[in-house]
């Protein structure tokens, strides 16, 4: 909390600072892109794709479906997916003014999650031109409606005479919470034992089933949440001095909760949607970045779009070639790799480490 | 407020590090991928379809198998793709198949598309617990394995073996024992075999009854709905080693104490693959189990 009330320290060479940091994030997430497109589980390689079209020699068919259909699309959706988790966990904890907000707190994970679980347990049960009419994507689909479906009723719960209480969002998040996570409960019990590792399955997260299609849904979506949240920085910079200073200072509090509050559910729920549950990036990032330039959310947001897109890409490469030909999923590498860096953080704010 | 500039070369180091570990696992990822067979083009997804490729003389041709192939051992030394239902496009076309032979089910469903994309034949095999599932089984992978007189062959053995073993198991409905399949009995709940799954179908087989048809599927049931259905014998998977609970364990669990099974004390143990993936060696574990639930001479 202490580091959310640093705002007007703004010293010269701390811009500088601050703009070294940003173009070294560019740049780490230029690598990281590299990295993905370089490593696999084929020997197929950026390198070789490049000295291929330096010398003019065709690309055989399993590198142009290594690099364009399995890596292209995969990278596109590590972008935008932890670009919109961590900008998203940014954006929850500059509103709810408390470090420990993600959006799982807005129920956005709960309800993509019974959203989910609704598709694969009940979703044979539809009519064929439905399933026909979602290919493979009715899960996605399901998933997105739920998050953003969660995120819109508590948001109408907690809004009393245009005035939305952030209290009452928590407890009622809470609450809706425990409801959706009792109705999945209630699907896991009639779910047969295929489609109960269908679940698991989805409940650890994956990029494995990237595709064009599946970027093509998202990545707009994401896109436009991400591009809205970016434009918060001044507003949720003022809200930290607290409601009553910020509205003071000429920002309109409630409009900005809202923005907030909708771009969240819509960049964390179309990633939820097509990866399943990855956690500790929309916690971690934002953390990271306080350490190291402060908590301004001007810089704030967008480098954690920065930051996010590149961990979560660092994690898919570790994910997919550490048991290669087999690979892991990806909420396992960022949870393990999250939650040391996490308490690392803790334990060094308490000045228990150096 | 400079307190909070110090951190900074930490966190780099820290990123640094992180960076040294994944190019570090990376390149022993690597290196330890290229097993090479050149002959051999097919992945097996799926333990019964993998038996069912080994028992019609076609090992040398598996490229690789998933997760589920365990038997024969000899098969655990190919490259592994993963679960069957969690298989990465690119894990699947590094191994470089040319056919990939897969029980019903595998996924996701975009893995199997791009997988299609890259010219790898795909060919699904339905999962039935019959002996026509098994001849079914047997008659797809021989044709996508272009041996179909072997399959006919080997399917032709196994029907007489299947017909065999079910016409010196079968016994009067009198003399049944009641068959509790245990799937697992984590944290002291039993999640147990209902109707319509593969244990099912092998407990009629193998001369019994399933004690628990009130509801299909795999479920957890209740203490109460355990004493109610009365079983003679508790059926489980053996997970090598002394994994599973052991028979002392199973015995006290509080909905077991009162069966019939518990006051006798009988327990069957069998390797879960063998069991429950119906394939070339069914017949075999027919007998055993009527074995086990009656006795050899019996």
């Amino acid at each position: 909390m202490a580091a959310m009330t640093d705002v007007n320290v703004a010293p010269s060479d701390r811009q500088t600072r601050a703009r070294q940091l940003h173009w070294a994030l560019v740049g780490a997430l230029l690598l990281a892109c590299g990295a993905s497109l370089q490593v696999g589980a084929t020997d197929v390689t950026l390198t070789s794709l490049i000295a291929k079209l330096v010398q003019g020699q065709a690309l055989s068919q399993m590198e142009r479906v290594v690099l364009f259909d399995i890596r292209l699309p995969r990278l596109a959706m590590g972008v935008f997916v932890g670009a919109a988790l961590a900008v998203s966990g940014a954006a929850m904890q500059g509103l709810f003014r408390n470090p420990l907000a993600d959006p799982g707190i807005v129920g956005v994970g709960a309800g993509a999650g019974l959203g989910a679980i609704l598709a694969i347990v009940l979703g044979t049960l539809l009519p064929a031109w439905v399933i026909d009419m979602t290919g493979n994507q009715l899960t996605p689909f399901a998933a997105f409606l739920g998050g953003w479906g969660s995120t819109i009723l508590l948001y109408r719960v907690s809004t009393r005479h245009g005035r939305t209480s952030v209290a009452t969002m928590l407890l009622a998040g809470i609450a809706l919470g425990a409801l959706a996570g009792a109705l999945s409960g209630i699907l896991v019990y009639i779910a047969d034992d295929r489609q109960l590792r269908d679940l698991t399955f989805w409940g650890l997260g994956s990029l494995a089933g990237a595709s064009w299609g599946k970027v093509l849904a998202a990545g707009p979506m994401i896109a436009l949440a991400i591009g809205t949240a970016l434009m918060l920085g001044r507003g949720l910079n003022g809200l930290a001095l607290g409601e009553a200073t910020a509205a003071h200072i000429g920002i309109d509090v409630q409009r900005m909760k809202s923005i907030a509050i909708l771009s969240v559910a819509g960049a964390t729920g179309a990633a939820v949607a097509v990866s399943g549950g990855i956690g500790f990036i929309g916690i971690v990032v934002p953390h990271l970045l306080r350490l190291a330039s402060g908590p301004d959310h001007r810089t704030l947001l967008l480098n954690s779009a920065l930051l996010g897109a590149t961990l979560l890409i660092l994690a898919d490469v570790i994910a997919r070639v550490v048991i290669a030909p087999a690979e892991l999923p990806i909420g396992i590498v960022t949870a393990v790799l999250g939650a040391p860096i996490f308490l690392w953080i803790l334990l060094k704010r308490r000045g228990l480490v150096e | 407020m400079t307190s909070r500039r110090t951190p900074k070369p930490a966190t780099m180091g820290l990123m640094t590090a992180m960076f040294g570990a994944f190019v570090a696992l990376t390149v022993s990822a690597q290196q330890s991928a290229d097993i090479q067979n050149p002959h051999a083009d097919v992945l097996s997804i799926g333990g019964s379809v993998t038996e069912i490729v080994v028992a019609l003389g076609q090992q040398h041709r598996l490229k690789a198998r998933d997760t589920t192939s365990t038997y024969p051992p000899d098969v655990t030394n190919l490259p592994d793709v993963g679960y069957m239902r969690a298989l990465s496009p690119e894990g699947v076309l590094s191994v470089g198949p040319s056919l990939i032979l897969s029980e019903e089910g595998a996924g996701p469903p975009e893995a199997l598309d791009v997988i299609r994309a890259a010219n790898v034949n795909f060919v699904e095999v339905p999962d039935a617990f019959t002996t026509e599932g098994i001849l079914q089984k047997i008659e797809i992978v021989g044709d996508a394995l272009g041996v179909p007189e072997r399959a006919d062959g080997l399917a032709a053995e196994i029907e007489t073996a299947m017909a065999t073993a079910l016409a010196d198991t079968d016994r009067p409905d009198s003399e049944k024992k009641r068959v509790l399949f245990v799937l697992s009995t984590q944290g002291g709940r039993i999640n147990a075999s209902g109707s319509g799954t593969a244990a099912d179908a092998l407990i009629r087989m193998a001369g019994g009854v399933n004690a628990v048809t009130e509801f299909e599927g795999y479920k957890q049931i209740t203490d109460e709905a355990v004493g109610l259905a009365a079983p003679d014998v508790i059926l489980t998977m053996d997970r090598g080693g002394d994994h599973g609970a052991s028979d002392d364990e199973l015995f006290a669990m509080p909905a077991i104490k009162l069966t019939p099974a518990a006051q006798t004390r009988s327990s069957i143990r069998m390797d879960g693959l063998l069991m429950l993936g119906f394939g070339p060696r069914t017949a075999e574990v027919i007998r055993s189990l009527n074995a086990a639930l009656y006795g050899d001479g019996a």
